[in-house]
């Protein structure tokens, strides 16, 4: 198991390094670049020609490259112009505010997810597998931002001008955050992640549905199934203990394959609640022009996808023993 | 013979027809159809017939000033005139047509279309989506109200009502013409990337499966690596950092990033085809490799790629309207179902018309669009089909 861990963090070496160059070449070879964010009417052509020899920018593409590759290297990802400090703190402080979001509607989706799915396997073709398919298919088709503005609609907006309480829609925390008590903050932490991690968990729950449906009909109709009820166990363990546990084999791959869709409904999601993560960092970064933040954040993002998928293969090789790697 | 095609598990014989239908076929196309049950075709004739109608004569003044108009105003004359014509033939040449007294052999496609009519609500989407494209074509006579024409400063957020049936915006704009004006952009967007994607993507994959070796160990790993980058923020970062605002732009990169899902189908798909005695036929027949992959390997790679395409298409409609909703993608004023959601954010407890209908537009497309996909994938399937 061990080797064949250290095999797969070495073949991600040439992944991580073709999406480093990918990034450096689509930032680097569109027109523009960091040096128009100084740019004035008042400033003379010398100071201009400065500014870009400070920036490095006046070397050629390759030397450029060889030399961000090496930072890189090091750990370095630059100085970001907007929020005057390197890159590498920046994202540091906003990564686990990305990560508190993508557990917390990873996990949701899934959890929902596999018990719809195990529900609609054990009853096909009921009513409520019918039903149950054909909304999972409406919050399949739905984009995530418009789930969130009808999420704030109506748990936020409406519910506080009827009931006079409503989920919190923007921010990660209140305004009056330090004020509170240990167990006011976590209350308040936990309101703020309410809303934006069921907008974002919904449309992959629907997802996750459909795909736990097919692979539980399809254990459910094998042999061992049919053994597990000829023993006279009952309908509730043959189920959860004999046939769940085969079916949520490939529902591990599942968790892999939907890593990209996750992180780019973040994107969306932070943008609609202002929740400061990595999402929302790139896109201000890129309308603002900040250049490192913008290879930073999408390098992390990328590599990011990598080593979730790097998990999900190796849960994958731990929890079916069928499988032999080395 | 006693029940021909019976061993294929479902009826071969030819559908039902209308009995002297041929006089009601040319007043009511569709109608023969649909009185012997068969209600896919026969309602969409009917429907395409009596509602392009109704636009010619109740929008007549429109339709007569559309002759000297502007492209836009001649393409939907083009396609007002064209559906009349294509729905009143086609049941006229239904009602006419003589069955074989013999069923001949029966391709994979027609079993396939034949599976395909069994599911209503595969039927239903794609009923609803060819509605989708027509509505979509001859807007400028359907739409109620110029789609960029600002109304009077106290006719803002006005609510749904006779005059303005989905309310209006921040800029007094009827909402439900903006919808019918964007739709165009939304289904043409996702029916030209998809066509890009399907090709590049069928080609790299086929080449990749059948030459093998290093060349696919290549193209798998540059694959892998498009996939494992956030779409998003890689279209993004294309569309900012380019100033695409050009749709065409847009629509290039929606193509160009959308291939390598498709190609990893292809691929699995030629790998076992490659080892399949009639490839190997044509190997030893001394075909050149090109004429193998497109003639031979291509076509039986098609099923899977079809189904890919048709879900790809909602995919690539809920992108692009993730882009426009992010403001860096269709500029206003030109009307896009996620910038007019993106409109309405500001003012979602005051008017919240403003975003819900135009991202329902988009649900009620890619829901169309996925119920086909997955009947055809149904459809397609031949190991589902017993």
């Amino acid at each position: 198991m061990t080797t064949y861990i250290v095999r797969r963090l070495l073949g991600a070496i040439p992944l991580v390094l073709g999406i480093a160059t990918i990034v450096f070449f689509v930032v680097n070879l569109a027109p523009g670049d960091p040096s128009l964010r100084f740019m004035s009417p008042n400033i003379s052509p010398q100071a201009m020609e400065q500014i870009r020899a400070n920036l490095g920018l006046d070397q050629p593409i390759h030397v450029r490259y060889v030399k961000w590759l090496g930072a890189l290297a090091k750990g370095d990802l630059g100085y970001s112009f907007t929020h005057n400090r390197p890159v590498t703190s920046v994202i540091a402080e906003i990564l686990p505010n990305t990560l508190l979001l993508s557990v917390a509607a990873i996990g949701t989706a899934f959890l929902i997810g596999v018990l719809l799915g195990i529900v609609q396997a054990v009853r096909q073709y009921s009513i409520t597998d019918q039903l149950l398919s054909v909304i999972a298919l409406f919050f399949y088709s739905m984009p995530s931002f418009w789930l969130a503005i009808m999420m704030v609609l109506t748990f936020s907006l409406m519910a506080t001008s009827i009931f006079g309480f409503g989920l919190p829609a923007s921010d990660l925390q209140s305004v009056d955050y330090s004020f509170l008590s240990f167990g006011g903050k976590l209350q308040d932490r936990l309101m703020h992640l309410i809303l934006p991690a069921t907008s974002l968990a919904l449309v992959l729950a629907a997802g996750v549905a459909r795909y736990t449906r097919g692979s539980m009909l399809e254990v459910i109709r094998q042999d061992f199934v049919r053994t597990a009820r000829a023993k006279g166990l009952s309908e509730r363990v043959v189920i959860m203990r004999h046939a769940l546990r085969n079916a949520l084999i490939p529902i591990i791959t599942l968790f892999g394959l939907y890593l990209p869709f996750f992180f780019s409904g973040a994107v969306f999601i932070e943008t609609v609640f202002a929740w400061p993560g990595m999402g929302k960092l790139v896109v201000d970064a890129i309308t603002q022009r900040d250049y490192p933040v913008i290879m930073g954040g999408s390098l992390i993002f990328a590599n990011m996808v990598v080593i979730g998928n790097l998990i999900a293969d190796v849960l994958y090789a731990v929890v079916d023993p069928r499988i032999r790697y080395d | 013979m006693t029940e021909p095609g019976s061993d294929h598990g479902f009826d071969l014989r030819e559908r039902p027809r209308h009995r002297g239908g041929v006089g009601l076929s040319v007043v009511m196309p569709g109608l023969p159809q649909l009185l012997v049950g068969r209600w896919g075709g026969g309602s969409t004739a009917l429907v395409l017939w009596l509602g392009l109608w109704a636009i010619l004569v109740g929008r007549w003044d429109r339709v007569a000033a559309s002759l000297g108009g502007a492209l836009e105003q001649r393409v939907a004359l083009v396609t007002l005139l064209l559906g009349l014509v294509a729905s009143w033939g086609w049941s006229l040449r239904d009602v006419r047509r003589i069955p074989p007294a013999v069923e001949e052999g029966v391709s994979q496609w027609r079993l396939a279309g034949r599976a395909f009519r069994k599911n209503r609500l595969a039927v239903l989407g794609l009923m609803a989506i060819v509605g989708l494209y027509v509505v979509a074509l001859v807007t400028p006579f359907l739409a109620p109200h110029d789609p960029t024409a600002q109304g009077a400063l106290s006719g803002r957020l006005a609510g749904p009502s006779g005059s303005f049936l989905l309310g209006t915006d921040h800029l007094s704009r009827d909402v439900l013409s903006r919808i019918l004006y964007g739709a165009r952009i939304s289904l043409s967007i996702g029916f030209v990337a998809v066509g890009i994607s399907v090709t590049l993507g069928t080609l790299i994959g086929a080449t990749s499966g059948f030459f093998g070796g290093r060349v696919d160990e290549f193209i798998m790993r540059f694959v892998d690596m498009i996939i494992s980058f956030p779409r998003l923020v890689l279209l993004i970062l294309i569309v900012a950092l380019f100033d695409g605002s050009s749709i065409f732009l847009i629509i290039a990169i929606l193509g160009l990033t959308q291939w390598p899902g498709t190609s990893r189908i292809v691929r699995g798909e030629v790998l076992s085809l490659r080892e399949r005695e009639f490839i190997q036929a044509a190997e030893a027949l001394g075909f050149s490799r090109w004429r193998i992959i497109l003639r031979h390997i291509v076509p039986n790679v098609m099923a899977p790629v079809i189904v890919a395409a048709t879900l790809g298409i909602g995919h690539v409609i809920v992108l692009e309207a993730g882009l426009s909703f992010l403001g860096i993608g269709i500029q206003p004023p030109t009307p896009s179902w996620g910038s007019m959601v993106s409109d309405g954010r500001d003012v979602l407890l005051d008017a919240w018309w403003i975003s819900t209908f135009p991202g329902l537009a988009i649900v009620l497309t890619v829901v169309c669009f996925n119920l086909v996909g997955d009947g055809l994938r149904d459809a397609l399937d031949p190991r589902l089909r017993t």
